[in-house]
Order: structure tokens, then C-alpha cells, then sequence
């Protein structure tokens, strides 16, 4: 009861701050404004608006069992005014905050694997700098048109890919072996210790370089990739899987992060309120998801990403600009 | 039997170091975006002009305003909107600082392969961090 009020109070003292700032705020102009917006709109109203969208998308990626930054970058790209640069700036400092809020909990309780991620963050991370860097270089019609692409490539994944919750692994190979990659997790449905192994890795960390470019490129976090390639590829099991992804992303999206905050494709007045806005989005969520699971909120959310990557794909190509 | 199970001392610490960690960087990022929305410190590019540069790419942006790259941010601590670095910079940090945190406790537990994978890890993320990464104009 106290934590709902405090998320009510949350959203409208934020609400309120950025209507009254225009109160405040000063009028002093920029040297050279090279655009107009084209819109009446407020300055605080594209805020107030990416706000509360975030907190919606909050709620739905919960509800969706996707992350925050695969619906935030299609969606806010394609449909704010906001430059593709700095929406996925914004994209992989959320998709950061909701990983590293997450982390804590799921390294205590030994839901991420630590021994399984580091390997794999190393390679992701590296190549999210790689993939940083090439996205920022790259003019904003190929960015988009290739973002669109992926997303439509991850809607059919998740129409398509099968999940596994304990895949069988028969053997382990060398490389793990000789890592140590191995754990017992507790399953506390079925009160069952798992033991669990993994397979196929050195093709696992190779695919982590495509991940790895692909998020830092498109600033989209990558857990629609990562678990797939963690579950069905390697052999971990999908709670596992789940959770070192979600882990995973807070070191992925830190290299990819630090490139675009260090290039200046980061504006504050678009990242925070969407951090702000799709962690209680997601606070929300989880108490959704506590009470009731509609089987229907995943089909809306490829339904939004088939819209949004549509619509990138098409604004990529210069068709629906 | 499962309550005997415990996650690795490194995961431990990684798990608590990250945890004061994320909360401090999303405080400093929610104190110093209200500071910015209250105008009560002078801004960079006022808020009422974001709506024309928003829309620019990040290369034009600069161009137009000004901003710095890199580190130059924290010469400008003076203006609210860089003031929000802080926090920003804080969060994109605290994954460097927890692998700090982890390396002397795999070093001590003799996995050299994990310390070593964690020492090239913080000096990939130290080189993102660093700025000297620069992308090119498009």
C-alpha cells in the first residue's frame, strides 16, 4: 500500500516538475538554431509525453517478458521527434538502469551466474563498442532501415524460437569444462536442486559478437538474443539463461553506454524521464504480473514491435518519413 | 536442501557492491534532474530551445550548441543539464567498480583464468569510459 502511494507520489511530483519548470526555466537562446520543430507543442510536452509512454511500455514489457530497451528504441524513434542518436543513447542507458536495478537480486540468489556471464560480457562488451561507434558513424536512413530490419528479424524470433527449461546437455564441452562453467540452482516451484551444465561454447561467444555489435549499434540491450543463444545454443537452463542475461546487459550496455555519453548522444531531459518512467512502469508491472499473466499482452507486444520496426524500416528507406 | 545452496563469494560482493551502487547513481540522477527541471542553475541550452536540437544528429547538435564531448562535461558542472552527468556517468561506472571489487577476491580463490578475464574486462570498459574512442561524422 505504502510502495503504490509512493509510486503514485513519484509520477505526479515528476509530472509536476516538468510542467512547472517552464516556469522557471530560462529563455536565453542557443547560438544558432539550425531546426524548427514543426509543432506548437511546449518544450516539456514531448517530455511529459515520453514519460508517461515509458512508464506504459514499463508495465508492458513486464507483462511481455521482453526488455525495456527493445520496444523503447523502435518506439520513441519512430514516433518522437527526437534524433534515432539520441533515442538510442537514451535506449542503452535504460535498458543499463533496468539491468543493474536487477542484478543485486538475481547474483544473490544465484539466479546469474557469475562464471557464466563473465566470458560472455567480455566479448559482448567489447563489440558493443564496435557497434557504438559504427552506429553513430553511420548516417541516421541506414541506421534506421537496419534497425528495422533487426526488429522485424526479433519479432520473428519470437514468434518462432522455442524455449527450453531444463535443456538436456549430455555432455560438457572443453571449454566450459575447463572454465568451470557448471552450477545447482534451486527451484523453489518444485523445491528441485538443478545441476546444470552447458555445450556448444566457443559457438556460443561467437554468436555474443553479433549480439554484442548489434546492441551497441542500435542501442536495443539484447536480451531477445542473449537468452535464446544462452538457452536453446549453449544448453543453460532458461531461468538461468534468463536471469544472466538480464545480468549480462548491465556490462554489455556500460561499454555501449560509455561510447554515446562520450560522443554527446546523450540529453538528459530524454533519459531520465524514461528511466525514471519505465522503472516504475516496471515496479507496476511485476505487481500485475503477480496477481494475473494475460497470454494476449505478448501478442500486443509483437504486434508493437512488428508496428515499430515497420515504421523504422520504412522511415529508413525514405517511404513513411 | 536448497537453502544450502549460496551463490560464489565474488558473486556476492559483485551482487552488494551493485546494489549501493545502482541506488546511488539513481538518486544522484533523480536529485540533479530536479535541480534541472527547477531552473534554479543556469543551463547550457535552455530548456525552451531543445525542441530545435533535438531533432539534429548528435554531430549537428554539437555543432549548434556547443556541448563538449568526452569528459568536458565535468567543466561544466556549473550548468543543471551537464550536472545530470554526474548521475549518468555514475551508473555507466559502477559495473567498472564491481569487477574491482571481484578481482582480489579470484585472485585469492587462485582462479587466474576469471581474475585475468576480469582485469581485461575493466580495461575494455576503462577504454569506453576514457573517451579517446571517438566515432565518426555522418
Amino acid at each position: 500500500m505504502l510502495r503504490r502511494q509512493f509510486i503514485f507520489l513519484l509520477i505526479v511530483s515528476l509530472t509536476a516538475l516538468i510542467i512547472a519548470s517552464a516556469a522557471f526555466c530560462s529563455t536565453e537562446p542557443v547560438a544558432a538554431p539550425a531546426a524548427q520543430t514543426g509543432s506548437s507543442m511546449p518544450w516539456w510536452g514531448w517530455p511529459l509525453i515520453l514519460f508517461i509512454v515509458t512508464f506504459l511500455l514499463g508495465i508492458v514489457a513486464v507483462l511481455g517478458g521482453v526488455g525495456g530497451g527493445v520496444l523503447f528504441v523502435p518506439i520513441i524513434g519512430g514516433f518522437f521527434p527526437f534524433h534515432i542518436d539520441f533515442v538510442r543513447g537514451a535506449g542503452l542507458l535504460v535498458a543499463l538502469a533496468g539491468a543493474l536495478a536487477a542484478g543485486p537480486g538475481l547474483l544473490k540468489k544465484g539466479m546469474a551466474d557469475l562464471r557464466l556471464a563473465l566470458p560472455v560480457a567480455l566479448i559482448a562488451s567489447s563489440c558493443a563498442i564496435v557497434g557504438a561507434m559504427l552506429g553513430l558513424a553511420l548516417p541516421a536512413h541506414i541506421v534506421n532501415t537496419a534497425l528495422g530490419g533487426t526488429i522485424l528479424g526479433i519479432v520473428a524470433i519470437m514468434l518462432m524460437a522455442k524455449k527450453s527449461e531444463y535443456p538436456e546437455v549430455k555432455q560438457a564441452d572443453a571449454l566450459s569444462t575447463a572454465l568451470r562453467i557448471n552450477g545447482i540452482y534451486h527451484e523453489p516451484s518444485t523445491g528441485q536442486d538443478i545441476n546444470w551444465k552447458i555445450h556448444r561454447t566457443p559457438q556460443g561467444l561467437a554468436t555474443f559478437v553479433a549480439i554484442g555489435v548489434m546492441a551497441g549499434m542500435f542501442g536495443l540491450g539484447a536480451g531477445w538474443a542473449n537468452v535464446p543463444v544462452l538457452n536453446l545454443m549453449m544448453g543453460a537452463p532458461l531461468k538461468v539463461s534468463v536471469a544472466t542475461s538480464k545480468f549480462l546487459l548491465s556490462i554489455t550496455d556500460t561499454s555501449a553506454a560509455w561510447i554515446y555519453v562520450n560522443n554527446g548522444a546523450v540529453l538528459p531531459m530524454m533519459v531520465v524521464p524514461s528511466i525514471i518512467g519505465i522503472m516504475l512502469g516496471s515496479i507496476v508491472g511485476v505487481r500485475i504480473l503477480a496477481k494475473t499473466k494475460p497470454a494476449a499482452v505478448r501478442y500486443i507486444v509483437i504486434a508493437m514491435l512488428l508496428f515499430a520496426g515497420s515504421r523504422a524500416l520504412l522511415k529508413g528507406l525514405g517511404i513513411w518519413n | 536442501m536448497g537453502k544450502d545452496i549460496k551463490a560464489t563469494e565474488e558473486q556476492i560482493a559483485y551482487g552488494k557492491l551493485l546494489d549501493v551502487g545502482m541506488k546511488a547513481g539513481l538518486l544522484m540522477l533523480v536529485v540533479t534532474f530536479v535541480i534541472y527541471l527547477l531552473g534554479i542553475m543556469p543551463v547550457h541550452v535552455p530548456v525552451n530551445d531543445l525542441p530545435k536540437v533535438w531533432g539534429l544528429s548528435v554531430h549537428k547538435y554539437l555543432e549548434v550548441t556547443g556541448a563538449p564531448i568526452g569528459w568536458g562535461w565535468l567543466a561544466m558542472l556549473g550548468k543543471a543539464d551537464f550536472l545530470n552527468f554526474i548521475g549518468i556517468a555514475f551508473l555507466s561506472g559502477v559495473t567498472i567498480l564491481c569487477y574491482l571489487r571481484i578481482i582480489p577476491i579470484l585472485f585469492s580463490k587462485k582462479d587466474t583464468i576469471y581474475g585475468v578475464l576480469a582485469i581485461v574486462e575493466v580495461l575494455v570498459l576503462v577504454l569506453a569510459a576514457s573517451g579517446i574512442l571517438k566515432s565518426g561524422g555522418h
